[in-house]
């Protein structure tokens, strides 16, 4: 292989990566909240994600959007549609379910109650899944989109010999899942309601006698978690298409990149989704196809191994 | 104890033997095929179970060592002709390995992030295998010699090998139970720290646990090869295997040999005849229903079935909740006293501490201290919040590692041993906040701290009997450590240090929190303690209580040695008054 070549093809799996990256980063900073923050295992996560995917796929079919925004702005819209439809169904899976094994109730269970959640999560996993498939079938879908299969040429640039394609499609994903982290980031770090419900989060005792309703703000919290989550769902539903089993592609994923970015960091998160993004596509470049995913979890053992505390978090130090 | 574990033996063979029968009249080979599955899948539940059940340490990546197991017993047949009689041991050992070669790095991780990592064994795994291209491999049929490679024209031969594995495996999860390792895993659990700190060596333990637990994994993994023929990295490398470990452990209840099997045995038919049901039907009902069942349970009882079938039984028959364990710690007659180190050289010193210092960042909290403990003396160290008093004592006992400094104890220099090498050493120690194994009995609390000096589990446990009498607590004995009041778990630290015999105790502010009466009884005790021999240096803060126990006070003020001597030089010295004592001490004391 040239060397041009060699710099196109480095070049392309960068841009695959930051594009990929900035979804995966909207999708682990969702999780962020409730494995990060509330320490709570959400096996369901991928999931939520799924039912985010199919949300935005009928959102995009049935309703008028393709008339209303355009077959271009369709998608999106469909995509962001997915969050307050996904939050609702986070609240309740949580005021009926999750609630009952975390939170202050949790810790009155000790550890069993620990495990309590692993299974319970488990469980409400293998309900949407396959209720998915009840519902939605087996068949592999996608949103359809011009922009999917049209790309920027940038270049020719070194004396024509490398240029990069930038899909189209994905670039207005991308910065669509950055705006929507740095909404979300803003929300939780400025608004009291983020604060109360990163407090609530934190230390739960802490936080009911500082007066807040720290059920409610759990709630909350899980709901936007997978609502954020199921907006990067939406996003890349329109790249790449999916079935009612694909959460748990995407579940290690969201973890791996939540620990990278360092636990209870929501702006980590989003960098640590990135990481994973650019590992996926870069290691395409020297390891066959197969091995992507084994190269992200063994970037994610070898950081988990050597730097617990993320690769974005700052190590506790006892001041 | 034996005694126990023979009851337990009769029932797990009882419950083998109805197996058996009710594999005997299964005819159709679709229940045989479940009926055999059911004790792979138990199998798997309990080597979750040993690992993660016993210790705390969750993992979610079990079907690594399963899927290397079983791609060891295929590709083994395929490439070396190897039988499955030989192959499925082997794949024990491969499991095995994979265990402690997982477990090495893996168990500098705690909590979440140790869950999370296993997560990743697997999964990497997988795609390896697809790419080295095993995406469905077949095992040979054999048609010369079937017999010899595990292949039956009955299929219920299958199902009664897989139930000779699970009866072998619930008796070593029972000798587990109920042995040193199994208390320890558990003490692990409780409190890490403190199971180190009272001499258990907790890294070999866990790795320990964890090989065993690969072991059995694989050996399912194995048979599962054998008994499908077909194997593929999705179906033993994938999530949903490591899953299915946790759910038929956690369903049934962790921390026992009946849980898993409970789990596996309602679960895995359940989920089948679902599958065979409904499936074809309605598709992906059967996951609904089946995942509908999961929450239900963990809703009603989270703690998992046998455990809750257990507290329902016991409020039943209103039996008190501990009495049947260890019902055994009073019955025997033979206590082993103590052995008493009489002072026999008052001079001797037991403990010297050179030049030590210790910084967090930019907190110097222990700054060149010096100091010399002779035998059988009462040493007091006082100072104010913050004086660095509990940090010199992680340091002493190997929590922490000092910067510059030496640790000598008995002449050698312990400074960045572990704490259970440090234990072993005669160091015995306290906490500020008590942390007793809070799910243990008293008794079981005070036998993992005597396991580090004692050869045998009975010895131990004889020990442990003494040093419970010593602190006074012998009616306690039975109870959850859980339950007890605060001077009772006082006195169980110090009778769990006591047990491991040391020559030295620290106890870290052992009266906090104690009305007076109480503080007498503890008082006494420590003096007893002294008189027998025994080296005592104790933080505390009640100097009316102190100045009449102690022999020798050292004062800590900002990490430094501000003073050392009598109590009634130290009462009086301007430097100690100012730093610590007060001004009130000062007019109530002229």
């Amino acid at each position: 292989m040239s060397a041009p070549q060699l710099v196109e093809n480095f070049l392309q799996a960068l841009t695959a990566g930051l594009l990929t990256g900035a979804i995966y980063g909207l999708m682990c900073v969702g999780l962020s909240v409730i494995f990060g923050v509330m320490r709570v295992i959400n096996f369901a996560h991928g999931d939520f994600m799924m039912l985010g995917m199919y949300v935005a796929f009928y959102a995009f079919g049935t309703f008028a959007l393709p008339s209303v925004f355009g077959a271009s702005a369709g998608p999106y819209v469909a995509a962001v549609l997915a969050g307050p439809v996904i939050f609702i169904a986070g609240v309740l899976v949580h005021k009926f379910l999750v609630s009952r094994v975390t939170g202050i109730r949790g810790s009155a269970l000790s550890a069993e109650g620990h495990y309590a959640q692993l299974i319970l999560t488990l469980g409400i996993a293998l309900i949407l899944q396959n209720g998915g498939l009840y519902l939605f079938g087996s068949a592999p879908v996608s949103i359809p989109t011009p922009l999917a299969s049209s790309a920027w040429e940038l270049g020719p640039l070194h004396g024509e010999a490398v240029s990069v394609f930038i899909n189209q499609g994905q670039t207005v994903a991308a910065i669509i899942a950055v705006a929507v982290v740095i909404a979300f980031v803003l929300f939780m770090a400025r608004s009291s309601l983020g604060k109360s419900l990163r407090a609530a989060a934190d230390n739960p005792e802490a936080a009911t006698y500082m007066g807040i309703d720290v059920g409610r703000a759990h709630r909350l919290a899980f709901g936007l978690g997978v609502a954020v989550t199921a907006i990067g769902g939406g996003l890349l539903a329109s790249g790449s298409s999916f079935q009612p089993y694909v959460g748990l592609e995407y579940v290690i994923v969201m973890y791996a990149g939540v620990v990278l970015g360092g636990l209870g960091s929501v702006s980590g998160a989003f960098f640590g989704g990135l990481t994973i993004g650019l590992v996926q596509q870069l290691s395409t470049l020297f390891l066959p196809n197969q091995l992507q995913n084994t190269a992200i979890f063994v970037v994610f053992l070898a950081i988990v191994l050597l730097r617990p505390q993320g690769l974005f978090g700052k190590a506790l130090r006892r001041t | 104890m034996a005694q126990g574990i023979r009851r337990q033996a009769l029932f797990i063979a009882a419950f083998g033997l109805v197996y058996a029968l009710v594999v005997l009249f299964a005819h159709h080979s679709y229940y045989q095929l479940i009926l055999t599955v059911v004790p792979i899948w138990a199998v798997m539940g309990l080597a979750w179970n040993i690992l993660s059940g016993y210790s705390g340490f969750v993992s979610f990546g079990h079907a690594a060592f399963f899927g290397l197991g079983a791609y060891f017993v295929a590709l083994a047949q395929i490439h070396w002709g190897l039988s499955p009689w030989i192959g499925i041991p082997c794949a024990g050992i491969v499991g095995g390995i994979a265990g402690l070669v997982v477990g090495i790095p893996t168990f500098r991780l705690r909590g979440h992030y140790f869950a999370l990592a296993m997560l990743a064994y697997p999964l990497a795994l997988l795609y390896v295998f697809e790419w080295l291209g095993y995406q469905e491999l077949a095992l040979p049929m054999q048609r010369e010699a079937p017999l010899l490679y595990m292949q039956f024209a009955d299929h219920r031969i299958y199902a009664w090998i897989a139930l000779a594995l699970l009866v072998g495996s619930m008796l070593l999860t029972a000798w587990v139970e109920r042995s040193r390792f199994g208390m320890s895993l558990v003490a692990i659990k409780e409190d890490e720290a403190a199971a180190e700190a009272a001499g258990i060596r907790t890294v070999s333990w866990k790795l320990k646990a964890i090989t065993l637990s690969g072991a059995m994994a694989g050996v399912a993994g194995g048979l599962y090869a054998v008994v499908l023929l077909v194997v593929t990295p999705p179906a033993v490398f994938g999530m949903l295997v490591s899953a299915q470990a946790l759910i038929v452990a956690m369903f049934g209840g962790v921390g026992t040999v009946w849980g898993p099997v409970i789990g596996a045995v309602v679960l895995v038919p359940l989920s089948e005849i679902l599958h065979a049901q409904l499936g074809d039907v309605i598709p992906g009902i059967q996951g609904v229903v089946y995942g509908i069942a999961i929450v239900a349970v963990i809703l009603l009882a989270p703690e998992g079935v046998f455990w809750k079938v257990r507290d329902l039984l016991r409020k039943r028959s209103g039996e008190a909740p501990g009495s049947t364990a260890a019902a055994g710690a009073d019955r025997s007659g033979s206590v082993m006293e103590i052995p008493a180190r009489k002072p026999a050289n008052q001079d001797e010193v037991v403990l010297e501490v050179a030049n030590v210092s210790k910084a967090f960042g930019g907190l110097q909290a222990v700054r060149d201290v010096s100091l010399t403990v002779r035998r059988g003396e009462i040493l007091g160290i006082i100072g104010p919040n913050g004086a660095g008093k509990t940090t010199l004592f992680n340091l002493l006992n190997g929590f922490i590692r000092p910067d510059q400094g030496r640790v000598l104890l008995g002449g050698k220099d312990v400074g960045g041993h572990a704490p259970y090498e440090i234990c072993a050493a005669g160091v015995g120690r306290t906490f500020q906040v008590v942390r007793p194994f809070r799910r243990m009995t008293v008794f079981d609390n005070v036998v993992v701290g005597a396991y580090v000096g004692a050869a045998s589990g009975e010895e131990a446990r004889n020990v442990a009997k003494a040093a419970i009498k010593r602190a006074g607590l012998e009616r306690d004995a039975l109870r959850t450590a859980g339950e007890l009041t605060n001077k009772q778990l006082r006195l169980l630290e110090i009778a769990r240090a006591l047990a491991g015999r040391p020559k030295i105790l620290l106890l870290d502010e052992t009266l906090a929190g104690l009305g007076g009466a109480e503080v007498e009884e503890v008082i006494t005790l420590v003096r007893q303690l002294a008189a027998e021999g025994i080296t005592i240096v104790i933080i505390e803060h009640t100097m009316q209580a102190m100045v009449r126990l102690v022999d020798r006070f050292v004062v800590l003020n900002e990490g430094a040695l501000l003073a050392q001597g009598q109590p009634a030089e130290i009462t009086r010295n301007e430097a100690v008054i100012d730093a610590y004592l007060g001004r009130k001490w000062r007019m109530a004391n002229a």
